[in-house]
């Protein structure tokens, strides 16, 4: 019963604060809705009990993407000219919706087959066996990722830096 | 009726089309790098939800490897903005046009 009240105050804040951020003209403020946006999603894992998940949602997205953000609108120094729509914005809405209602037609559709009774415990260590556990683990993807963060960092250093 | 996987599910659709509609409609590309975290968060409450009502793991690690592209492509996107913003004053997508003939 918390759970599901926990949950429609969650979606709802989510659902607006994602609406603010694509409706505002002020883009220094639909930068902070964004932040809001993640927070909620972080709640929402706590909600399905993801709680490693949750954390790493509040340290990445809303700590490292959400300065990134403000760090670029504020070097980019848009903000007089707020955030305008362009020439595809009816397009936008239309395929937005028509897949919005595919989606909600396909999901109540389905007949989901979920496990019933659900505990709820710890994800950390399940989360490390998975990923590191030999044969069938991730560890491969896992340092991949390494290399890719590691181009990433030296990609952004080149781009942004003065001649 | 309890909150379901479907509730999830649906959150997540909802989240996406409002990314999707920031995409394709807006100007400004830091809004629409802004637009494509709020359609990577979607992508994730669905992975979460369906490791949830299925108790399988993999769901999770996937998330974590969506968070590791997701920082950095911000990065990496965030930066090319501001290297065309230096060179055209400009960050509206519609007047990225070097790359078209």
């Amino acid at each position: 019963m918390g759970l599901d009240i926990a949950f429609w105050i969650l979606a709802v804040v989510c659902v607006g604060a994602a609406l603010a951020v694509v409706l505002l003209r002020n883009i220094f403020r639909a930068a902070l809705f964004l932040v809001l946006c993640f927070f909620t999603v972080a709640g929402i894992y706590v909600a399905l009990g993801a709680d490693f998940l949750a954390g790493a949602q509040v340290l990445i997205y809303v700590g490292a993407i959400g300065v990134l953000i403000i760090f670029a609108i504020m070097l980019t120094r848009e903000s007089r000219q707020g955030s305008p729509s362009g020439r595809l914005r009816l397009p936008a809405l239309l395929i937005g919706l028509l897949f919005l209602v595919t989606m909600v037609f396909v999901v109540v559709g389905t007949d989901w087959s979920v496990v019933a009774e659900i505990p709820t415990e710890p994800t950390t260590s399940a989360i490390a066996q998975a990923l590191f556990s030999g044969e069938e683990g991730f560890v491969l993807a896992f340092e991949i990722a390494a290399a890719l963060i590691l181009a990433a960092i030296i990609g952004a250093i080149v781009l942004v830096r003065e001649k | 009726m309890g909150v379901g996987l479907e509730h999830f599910l649906i959150l997540s659709a909802v989240l996406f089309a409002i990314g999707l509609y920031g995409v394709l409609a807006k100007k400004n590309a830091v809004v629409i790098l802004m637009s494509i975290e709020i359609m990577l968060s979607a992508v994730n409450i669905a992975m979460v939800a369906f490791s949830r009502y299925s108790q399988s793991i993999t769901g999770q690690v996937f998330v974590i490897f969506i968070m590791v592209v997701a920082a950095a492509e911000a990065a990496v996107g965030l930066a090319l903005i501001i290297a065309i913003y230096r060179r055209r004053k400009t960050v509206d997508a519609e007047k990225f046009d070097l790359m078209k003939w």
